[in-house]
């Protein structure tokens, strides 16, 4: 799905170049995005009875900015989120992950660090189980002054490249518990150009987040190169008993990671 | 007032182009014998103050001068080149990059016409590189008229880690010394012998808030380096050069980074947010520095994601 979404976006990327890289976006993006993404798929907009997306005003780090997801229904069986999608319509890669969820997660909330180096809407869109799609979206302001989407210190995200860490409260069974995986990565988004061989730097980045209960899929996410440095997945889950949460990584250059937790 | 105000910027542009004219603007002030700086405006950068916001300057020797951070425009280069052409006639031999932020690197192409060797850390290259695009179209519609002309160029000469190298201006010894990761990952100081000066580039700021675009951890060991130093004088990056209010200075921004560690490290350990961080830590900072509002929670979210890898 990410992949055919990226190789659209990169086709058509031509097209909307010249007011994708403006550093303050006249023309909106948003109407190309949709059919480039969704097709002539219905979004339902302002979906503020199914989601909130929380972002700060502005992005203070354009390094690092938190974007947050909540759902206000529960999710059952019967009718759930079985995908979030986040656009960042002023990114150079606009379509930045896609979070595959269980019907087991109850409420969601989940919540990611994205770079966002300019004026632009931050989007979620809830894919339902019925194929309805539903959006609600935030303005981020840029940051300006000298934060750049650039890592701070390259050599040492590549340290400690592949370092995993499961955070989580002290969980009870049958209690929602906030968890976060973790990947120290440099994810580097291939638009960095090395002035002494002339050429951009490969981008290496990580494509997918895995998130696993018990051996049963809780969250994957597709990601992109929209996503900060070291990327960060917090979720809500609730453990119905005892067991590990495992966490599988996979990068732009199929390198894997993993790490495990026992709750 | 602004219209005003662009006139004389304006006006001055053209003298300091066309003929030897000073730009009354543009204030030098004299640190000690032979060190001069410009003071930057404590002011996000912009087209009315051409981004001549951070501490740039020079030091004449008796061969040459050295020019430590070139301004925030090449507006600003010219100003400051004009500025050394009235104090001296001796030719500009280097300039010094004190670190890759566009208020100590754009003025850079205002030299060009001296042939200097410019000069850096060792990573400031990469540094350059991965910021230039941003740099490039942030700073254009930030600056307006006054980035015309601005270019990036790269350092002919960098300086290694524990490698500190000593340029020599003619009877006057600058060292020049590679810091490992604080203010930024490529932070280079420069050390006049004859007057026992430090011209710290960023790793101190005076009066506005610091910012952290490196390592928080790496710069409070830095500070804590630096309180030992015997000096004379120093030029901070942002603020007044002084013989006596340093020490005080720097003891401030060790306090800040130390303060909002402590409070992110306790917010951390108990799974708190970025959003949790940036609102609840160093808020009895917040009438110490100027600009507070608009750098302190990048300072906290910058600080965040590496404090959670400790």
């Amino acid at each position: 799905m990410f992949n055919r979404i990226l190789a659209l976006f990169i086709v058509s990327l031509t097209f909307f170049s010249t007011s994708t890289y403006a550093a303050t976006p006249t023309e909106p993006l948003w109407p190309t995005l949709k059919i480039a993404y969704f097709g002539d798929k219905e979004i339902r907009e302002g979906a503020n009875d199914l989601l909130v997306i929380e972002a700060p005003k502005r992005a203070e780090d354009a390094a690092i900015v938190p974007i947050s997801v909540k759902s206000l229904v529960a999710q059952t069986a019967d009718k759930y989120i079985k995908n979030i999608h986040i656009v960042v319509d002023n990114n150079p890669e606009p379509y930045s992950a896609n979070f595959h969820l269980s019907p087991e997660l109850g409420l969601i909330d989940i919540s990611t660090r994205m770079r966002v180096d300019q004026y632009t809407f931050v989007r979620a869109i809830a894919e339902m189980n019925d194929g309805s799609l539903h959006m609600v979206s935030r303005f981020v302001k840029a940051s300006g002054g000298c934060s750049a989407p650039a890592g701070k210190d390259a050599a040492a995200a590549l340290a400690r490249l592949g370092k995993m860490q499961i955070r989580m409260r002290k969980p009870t069974v049958g209690k929602p518990v906030q968890a976060q995986v973790i990947v120290s990565h440099p994810n580097y988004n291939g638009l960095q150009f090395d002035q002494k061989s002339r050429l951009y730097i490969d981008a290496h980045y990580v494509k997918n987040i895995e998130i696993n209960y018990n051996d049963k899929p809780l969250i994957s996410v597709d990601t992109g190169i929209s996503v900060s440095e070291d990327p960060s997945i917090r979720f809500t889950f609730t453990p119905s008993e005892a067991g590990s949460i495992t966490a599988n990584v996979t990068d732009s250059e199929g390198q894997k990671f993993t790490h495990s937790k026992n709750i | 007032m602004n219209k005003l105000f662009l006139s004389i910027v304006g006006l001055c542009s053209l003298l300091a182009l066309s003929s030897s004219y000073a730009c009354n603007d543009y204030s030098i002030k004299e640190v000690t014998s032979g060190i001069y700086y410009h003071q930057g405006i404590h002011e996000d950068a912009n087209e009315d103050n051409y981004g001549a916001i951070a501490n740039v300057g020079f030091i004449i020797g008796e061969r040459c001068v050295a020019v430590i951070d070139s301004g925030g425009s090449y507006l600003e280069g010219t100003y400051l080149r004009q500025a050394i052409k009235n104090k001296t006639d001796l030719p500009v031999c280097y300039v010094i990059n004190t670190h890759t932020h566009p208020d100590h690197i754009f003025g850079n192409a205002a030299f060009k016409g001296d042939s200097p060797t410019f000069i850096g850390h060792e990573k400031l290259p990469a540094a350059i590189s991965s910021r230039e695009a941003f740099f490039a179209k942030t700073f254009k519609e930030v600056l307006g008229k006054a980035y015309r002309g601005t270019e990036f160029i790269l350092p002919s000469k960098t300086v290694s880690l524990n490698q500190p190298i000593t340029l020599d201006l003619g009877n006057r010894k600058l060292t020049l010394t590679a810091y490992s990761t604080s203010h930024t990952d490529h932070d280079l100081t420069v050390f006049d012998q004859q007057t026992k000066t430090l011209w710290t580039g960023d790793l101190l700021f005076m009066g506005r808030i610091p910012v952290m675009d490196g390592s928080i951890n790496g710069w409070i060991k830095t500070m804590a380096d630096m309180q030992k130093m015997e000096l004379n004088f120093l030029v901070p990056g942002h603020g007044e050069a002084s013989s006596d209010k340093w020490q005080q200075g720097l003891a401030k921004q060790l306090h800040y980074f130390t303060l909002i560690r402590d409070e992110i490290r306790v917010i951390i350990e108990d799974l708190g947010t970025i959003d949790q961080a940036s609102k609840q830590v160093g808020i009895p900072e917040q009438n110490s520095w100027e600009l507070f509002d608009r750098y302190h929670r990048r300072n906290v979210t910058a600080s965040f994601v590496q404090l959670e890898w400790e």
